[in-house]
């Protein structure tokens, strides 16, 4: 009994011992942490999860029929296609660039990091704008390219065109840093080995890398299916031709049609989801391969 | 350079360079050029009455003041989710932590619907708040909303990193000095990360200038009241008021790229105190 | 005043960090908290600091009778030095050591010019004239440590706790200064605990050393006792070179194994470098029977590397050069080993 009464009085002693100098009381801990995630789920949590209850609001079957629609279904096919086109093409484009900022020195290279950047800093309607201004039928190129009837503006070319420059930086900007922090020990240890430099870039840079390439392409990936601003301005919104799915959930919502709106906005919802996910097993598997 | 590269032992300087250079110059660079060039032909009274018509300064006061409203609230937000991320256990952490990227991975369209159906006045949150005479969606509240949703990711990401690397030593010497809590808060920890606060700020800001899709389907696009620049560039294409519209555009891009320097100056700075 | 340490156990999740540590450090005394990494050591400082708390039910923190168990760190008076120094970098030198003034509570609170000539006079004290302007980045490590002691000293602590003060700084810099240390609280006359894992630091500057081993105390004593009279193999091994032998009955024959005691162990005769005396082989000797494998050492001492004849151990022997050269002796010949008086001890069975 003794004892059983001395140890409860002292653990009531060390319960009023002073905190950590880190650590926070726990009710402000609680509080805090209540705080931070009622602003999450005002500001998060709810849209998500009003997309999927006004695509559900009038049951699955309407649901489903608002697929059942030969624009709604081309809208996906476009954007499937302009991903297509312009997720390699900065892919490459990121390749390339990280393998001359990385391994190789030479001057005014911030310069050109800066403005690999820079179409972040545009914002997404002056991205369609500007390629109006330049093959558009006031443009530089439009009476050329009418000449020649050729369209880019008002057809999937501008929309191809207006969405690779809205993703152009994202897999260099991942790759660079990444490539710069690896060196390049390894690659001349290959070429020292008597590997060609295309065997050393297969083999060595490549398989290093491929965490940070899978990063930028995912992330890539989810802006060129959702760009809506730049697309927007350069689609000329021809149902069934030039309608991607964003733009597709525009007219739809403004037709006061909001199961299809939003039974078209869940798929892309669900794009979203599946790329926090990826991006998320990427950033552990890179942690891992890191820590090891 | 050629020279450089003549030492280098490993190949393709040449090729990835060029190709690097030319495909930023034809994607970006060229593209970007005309904007500017278009404004040339401008007289400086035309310029001048395409960028500062009344409706056309209301706009910037809309977007400048709603992504500046914006930015200040993400800052203060941001702070205290990133800091409960980095200190505090909970459960489903990893799933809240992932879902701060939601902004970046949800299509703005999509954004600018599902706010819209959640601050409308039956909406989810919006039903409560009409009564009250508070009006969101619609309104220059609703542009707010929408603006703090897509820069909500920025100030989190810039100061997480920041606060994981902050020694917990700092804190306890500041409380083996005397320093109360919220002394250690204000005056050790706040500090150290101010240049990340302000770079999240800076980032969201900038992201919230240039924002269009989150914010039409909220916002009404009422002309002088809740029209933001990018729209009134693209009512003005419609229009079919090129000069217009692209006069507006260069205005936008410059105050990005004095953001942009800005930003870059202030990452700097915030490395100055690591020189060892 | 007096820092005293009952019965503290500390457990993180199923690692026991410290297990039943009492400790008792007199007023105005430099003392030593030395073991190897993991025994436990910079948690027993910083549990005295107030930085950590010991496992709930167990033992009592005591400054000068007074339990201060649970009162937070910032109440305790106690100056606190981290490893790494921990300056506030977007602070000036000056502004650092001002800190703990400039957080007391206004009643308390120094003028500004009072806590500028406190700041200066600390800033003399550490050898740092005139570089309150200057930020951490722009100092050396021995100077940022310094910075660190005149901040944790401007609050006017009854104790200075610090730990592992010269772990980060280079080998010249680190005798420099701890040396320095040493003539500094002869000055101060503080109550000063500081934490290492380097023994000769430990037995070069400390009044007295406490030293640990997973998670306990495993000896205390001035520098003197704990390296003469190990208490037990442990610290016999930590504390310098030790030879470990196998066969006591042999060696007791040639000198006075239990001239200094016994130690509980595992039987085994604990012998340091110095404490063997080598003969040249000669018939009727008596003595341990080795051969010589190398001589080297370029000083006033000479190592020798040697094999038992019969066990084939390795043991290592501590001579005067002019030992050694009245000796001349060369590699592979025969040699007669044995115990000096007065300095070996052997372990026994019994506890």
């Amino acid at each position: 009994m003794a004892s059983v009464a001395t140890s409860l009085h002292s653990r009531r002693e060390t319960a009023y011992a002073a905190p950590r100098a880190t650590q926070d009381p726990v009710w402000v801990r609680w509080l805090l942490t209540g705080v931070a995630l009622a602003f999450l789920g005002l500001f998060l949590l709810l849209p998500l999860a009003a997309v999927f209850a006004e695509a559900l609001r009038k049951g699955l079957g309407a649901y489903f029929a608002s697929f059942n629609d030969p624009d709604a279904f081309s809208a996906i096919k476009l954007t499937l296609t302009a991903a297509a086109i312009s997720v390699p093409a900065n892919l490459v484009f990121g390749v390339a660039a990280s393998w001359a900022i990385a391994k190789f020195s030479f001057r005014g290279k911030s310069l050109l990091i800066t403005l690999i950047d820079l179409p972040f800093a545009v914002s997404p309607v002056i991205s369609g704008l500007i390629y109006v201004l330049v093959f558009g039928a006031q443009g530089w190129f439009g009476p050329w390219l009418s000449d020649h009837d050729i369209k880019i503006i008002f057809a999937v070319p501008g929309i191809v065109l207006a969405t690779i420059f809205v993703t152009f930086p994202f897999v260099a900007r991942e790759l660079i840093p990444l490539m710069q922090a690896q060196g390049t020990d390894e690659e001349y240890a290959a070429i020292s080995l008597g590997a060609s430099g295309w065997q050393t870039f297969w083999r060595v840079t490549l398989p290093n890398a491929k965490w940070g390439l899978f990063y930028g392409v995912i992330l890539c990936n989810a802006r060129a299916m959702g760009e809506f601003g730049a697309v927007s301005v350069v689609s000329g919104h021809i149902r069934g031709e030039t309608n991607t799915m964003p733009l597709h959930i525009e007219i739809l919502y403004n037709e006061y049609n909001f199961v299809a709106a939003f039974a078209v906005a869940s798929l892309l919802a669900v794009l979203a989801l599946v790329t926090l996910v990826l991006k998320s097993l990427v950033e552990w598997k890179h942690h891992q391969t890191n820590a090891e | 350079m050629s020279s450089r590269s003549q030492r280098s032992v490993l190949p393709g300087f040449g090729l990835t360079l060029g190709f690097t250079i030319f495909y930023l110059g034809l994607i970006v660079l060229v593209p970007l050029s005309a904007a500017f060039l278009r404004t040339f032909g401008m007289t400086w009274s035309e310029f001048v009455a395409a960028v500062a018509s009344p409706r056309v300064l209301a706009s910037y006061r809309v977007s400048f003041g709603a992504s500046f409203a914006a930015a200040s609230v993400n800052m203060g937000f941001g702070f205290l989710v990133a800091w409960v991320l980095v200190r505090y256990p909970f459960p489903g952490k990893r799933i809240v932590d992932a879902l701060v990227d939601l902004p970046f991975a949800l299509p703005t369209a999509v954004a600018g619907i599902a706010l819209t159906a959640v601050y409308a006045k039956n909406g989810w949150v919006g039903q409560y708040l009409e009564p009250h005479g508070i009006k969101v969606a619609f309104s220059e509240i609703g542009v707010f909303v929408a603006l703090t949703f897509i820069g909500l990711p920025f100030v989190v990401r810039t100061l997480q990193p920041v606060l994981e690397e902050l020694e917990p030593e700092l804190e306890e010497a500041a409380a083996t000095l005397g320093a109360g809590r919220w002394q250690t808060i204000s005056r050790v920890i706040v500090p150290q990360l101010f240049p990340a606060l302000l770079t999240g700020f800076a980032l969201a800001f900038a992201r919230a200038l240039g924002e269009y899709g989150s914010v039409v389907f909220i916002s009404g696009n009422m002309p002088m009241r809740t029209e933001i620049a990018p729209l009134l560039i693209i009512t003005k294409l419609e229009q079919y008021d090129y000069r217009g519209a692209t006069a507006i555009a260069v205005v936008m891009l410059v105050a990005s790229f004095v953001l942009l320097l800005l930003i870059n100056l202030l990452q700097k700075w915030s490395r100055r105190y690591h020189r060892v | 005043m007096s820092v005293t340490a009952t019965s503290i156990t500390k457990s993180f999740g199923r690692y026991t960090a410290l297990d039943d540590v009492s400790l008792d450090v007199g007023k105005g005394k430099l003392v030593a908290l030395l073991g190897p990494s993991g025994s436990g050591k910079t948690t027993l400082l910083r549990i005295i600091a107030g930085l950590e708390h010991a496992d709930a039910g167990s033992g009592a923190i005591r400054f000068h009778g007074q339990d201060v168990t649970t009162q937070p760190a910032g109440e305790r008076g106690v100056g606190f030095v981290f490893q790494h120094y921990a300056l506030f970098r977007h602070m000036t030198v000056f502004e650092n050591v001002a800190f703990g003034l400039r957080v007391r509570s206004r009643h308390q609170r120094p003028s500004s010019r009072e806590i500028a000539e406190r700041v200066e006079s600390l800033l003399g004290l550490v050898q740092l004239d005139g570089l309150g302007r200057r930020f951490p980045s722009q100092l050396s490590g021995g100077q940022r440590q310094r910075v660190a002691l005149a901040r944790a000293l401007a609050v006017e602590p009854k104790v200075l706790l610090l730990d592992e003060p010269f772990g980060a700084l280079d080998a010249k810099v680190r005798k420099d200064l701890r040396r320095w240390l040493r003539r500094f609280h002869d000055e101060v006359q503080l109550t000063t605990l500081f934490v290492t894992h380097d023994q000769e630091e430990a037995l070069e500057i400390a009044d007295e050393v406490v030293i640990m081993n997973q998670a306990r105390v495993e000896q205390v004593g001035t520098p003197q006792e704990v390296y003469d009279r190990p208490a037990n193999p442990f610290v016999y091994q930590f504390l310098g070179n030790v030879n470990v032998l196998r066969d006591v009955t042999a060696w007791s024959e040639t000198g006075p194994v239990l001239d200094n005691g016994r130690l509980a162990g595992d039987g085994l005769l604990y012998v340091r470098p110095h404490e063997i005396e080598v003969h040249l082989h000669q018939p009727g000797t008596a003595g341990v029977p080795a051969v010589l494998k190398h001589v080297h050492g370029a000083g006033s001492q000479v190592q020798l590397s040697l094999e038992l004849l019969s066990t084939r151990e390795p043991v290592e022997v501590e001579l005067s050069r002019a030992e050694f050269l009245a000796l001349s002796v060369r590699g592979n010949d025969p040699v007669l080993l044995r115990l000096r008086p007065t300095h070996a001890l052997e372990q026994d069975y019994a506890i």
